[in-house]
C-alpha cells in the first residue's frame, strides 16, 4: 500500500483528509502512483502534471524520505520505503505565489 | 421573490451577493474555492442557477466548477483545455517567435438558450466551447489560427481573450477581443474570423492603421441594439455602429480616457458606465477620487457619479471584467474594486453603497436578476 500525501489545496479538492493510501502494482514509479492517484480521484487530473500523464507543473513538487525526487524520470523507481509503504510520498505546492 | 445575485471573483476565492430588489440588505456568502484566483463567475441566461467558476492557482493550474444550485453547491467539471491542430506560435515581447501555451481561463460566456453550452476566453487567445456543461472544451481554432496570430503580442497581463460578446438572437455572430491585438468578429459561429479594428488608434504601436495590435480593454452592448457597441481600450472609449465594422472615439469629456470596464444600463440603450483610471503606469483614479461616469447620450458627453464613492485617498483600480448591471425596473449597477470593496447602486448610478469592504482584489463581478 502505497502512502500519499497531498497539498492542502489539492486535498480539498479532492475531498480528502489525511493521507490517501493507494494499490500500485509493481514497479512502483511516479507515473504509477500519479495513475492511481488520478484513477481515484479524476478531479485531480491535470492539477500535478499535465493531462494524460503530461509534465509536473512547475510548481509542484515530490518528495520522499527526505529526497527531492522531482527530477526523477516518471518512470524511475521510487524508493523501496516508499513502495513497503514505510515512507509515504509527498507531493508538495512549492514556496511560491502570494 | 424578485432580487439580485452578485457573482465576484477575487483572487482568493469566489462570494455569491444575494438581496431581494430594494438591494439594501445583503447576505454574503463564500469565501468559495478560497485560496485559488476566481477569475470570473457567470450565470447562464437560460437557467439562472446554473452557474460556472473558473478557478486558477500557480499551483495546479487551471479548473472549471459548476454549480446547478445558483451557488450553493460547487462540482468540478473539465479543465483540459488543449489546442486544435497545430499550435503556432505569436510574437513575444523581444519580437521573437513563441508557441501558444494554455495558462488560464479569463472570461465564460454561456450561450443565452442552452444552459449547457458555454464559450470560454483563454490565455494564450483562444476561444473554447462546451456543449454538456462544462464537462469537455472543444476549441474554436480558426481565430488563433488566423493569419495574423504570428504578430500577436501579449499585454501586461499576458495574451488573454478576455471578452466574448453572444448574437442575443442567436445567430452564429461572435465578437471576441484580445489583449493586445484587438477585437475580432465570426459570422458562421466561430468558424471563420476577421479582425475588426478600423478607427482604433492605438499610441503605443508604430502604425496607426495596424489591423491588430490594439489593446482592447473590454466591449458591451444592449442587446436591444446588437450592432452598437461600446469599448473601453487601453486609451479611449470607443464606439461602433455597424457591429465593429468601423470605430469612433466618443471619450468626450471624460478625466481621463483610460481604463478596464465598460457597462450598458439594462433599458436605456445610450446609458453607458466607465471608470475613469489615470493612467496605465498609475493604475488608480484621478485625484484619488473613486467615480463612475455616465453617459446618456451614447458617448461624448460624460457626467460624474460620485454619491458614496471615496473622494479623497483612494487609489484602487477596477478590473475589465469588475461592472455590471442588473435587469431591475430602477436598474442597479454594481462594480469590484482591486482593494476588495463591491459597490452597488439601485439607482442606476445615483447612489452608491458598499456591499462588502474588505474581499481579496475583486477579479470579475457579474449580476443575476432573480424572478
Amino acid at each position: 500500500m502505497i502512502r500519499l500525501v497531498l497539498p492542502a489545496h489539492l486535498r480539498t479538492l479532492a475531498g480528502v483528509d489525511g493521507e490517501v493510501e493507494l494499490e500500485v502494482a509493481p514497479p512502483v514509479t511516479q507515473r504509477a502512483v500519479l495513475d492511481a492517484l488520478e484513477a481515484r480521484y479524476p478531479v485531480l487530473r491535470g492539477t500535478i502534471r499535465g493531462h494524460g500523464g503530461g509534465p509536473r507543473r512547475a510548481f509542484i513538487r515530490f518528495f520522499a524520505c527526505q529526497q527531492d525526487l522531482s527530477h526523477e524520470p516518471p518512470d524511475a523507481p521510487l524508493p523501496g520505503a516508499v513502495a513497503d509503504g514505510s515512507e509515504p510520498y509527498l507531493i508538495v505546492g512549492a514556496m511560491a505565489g502570494g | 421573490m424578485t432580487g439580485v445575485r452578485v457573482l465576484v471573483g477575487t483572487r482568493k476565492g469566489a462570494f455569491v451577493l444575494t438581496a431581494d430588489a430594494k438591494r439594501a440588505d445583503w447576505r454574503v456568502a463564500g469565501p468559495y474555492f478560497g485560496g485559488w484566483e476566481v477569475y470570473h463567475v457567470t450565470g447562464s441566461p437560460a437557467s439562472p442557477d446554473r452557474l460556472y467558476a473558473s478557478q486558477y492557482s500557480g499551483w495546479s493550474g487551471q479548473l472549471i466548477q459548476r454549480s446547478d444550485d445558483g451557488g450553493a453547491t460547487w462540482e468540478p467539471v473539465g479543465n483540459a483545455f488543449g489546442y486544435a491542430g497545430e499550435v503556432g506560435s505569436h510574437q513575444w515581447y523581444d519580437g521573437s517567435q513563441r508557441p501558444w501555451e494554455f495558462k488560464r481561463i479569463w472570461h465564460l460566456e454561456p450561450a443565452g438558450g442552452d444552459p449547457d453550452t458555454v464559450y470560454a476566453g483563454a490565455e494564450d487567445a483562444a476561444v473554447f466551447r462546451s456543449g454538456d456543461g462544462g464537462r469537455t472544451w472543444q476549441e474554436l481554432p480558426g481565430l488563433r489560427q488566423h493569419e495574423s496570430g504570428p504578430l500577436w503580442q501579449p499585454g501586461a497581463g499576458g495574451m488573454c481573450l478576455h471578452t466574448i460578446v453572444l448574437d442575443p438572437a442567436g445567430g452564429g455572430r461572435i465578437l471576441a477581443a484580445i489583449s493586445a491585438a484587438g477585437v475580432f468578429r465570426s459570422d458562421d459561429g466561430g468558424r471563420t474570423w476577421r479582425p475588426r479594428n478600423k478607427g482604433l488608434r492605438s499610441g503605443s504601436i508604430p502604425d496607426q492603421e495596424a489591423e491588430v495590435g490594439h489593446c482592447v480593454h473590454r466591449i458591451a452592448r444592449h442587446p436591444s441594439r446588437p450592432d452598437v457597441l461600446f469599448m473601453q481600450k487601453h486609451w479611449h472609449v470607443m464606439r461602433s455602429d455597424d457591429a465593429g465594422d468601423s470605430w469612433y472615439q466618443i471619450s468626450g469629456n471624460l478625466p481621463s480616457d483610460f481604463g478596464f470596464p465598460i457597462a450598458v444600463h439594462a433599458h436605456e440603450p445610450d446609458t453607458v458606465y466607465v471608470v475613469p483610471i489615470l493612467s496605465d503606469t498609475e493604475h488608480y483614479p484621478p485625484g484619488g477620487q473613486l467615480q463612475v461616469w455616465r453617459s446618456r447620450a451614447g458617448g461624448h458627453e460624460w457626467e460624474p457619479l460620485t454619491a458614496g464613492l471615496p473622494q479623497r485617498d483612494c487609489y484602487v483600480n477596477v478590473l475589465r471584467d469588475a461592472m455590471a448591471v442588473d435587469g431591475l425596473d430602477e436598474c442597479g449597477v454594481y462594480f469590484g474594486t482591486t482593494g476588495g470593496q463591491v459597490y452597488a447602486s439601485a439607482d442606476a448610478g445615483e447612489h452608491f453603497e458598499p456591499i462588502v469592504r474588505d474581499l481579496p482584489a475583486v477579479l470579475s463581478v457579474e449580476v443575476q436578476t432573480l424572478p
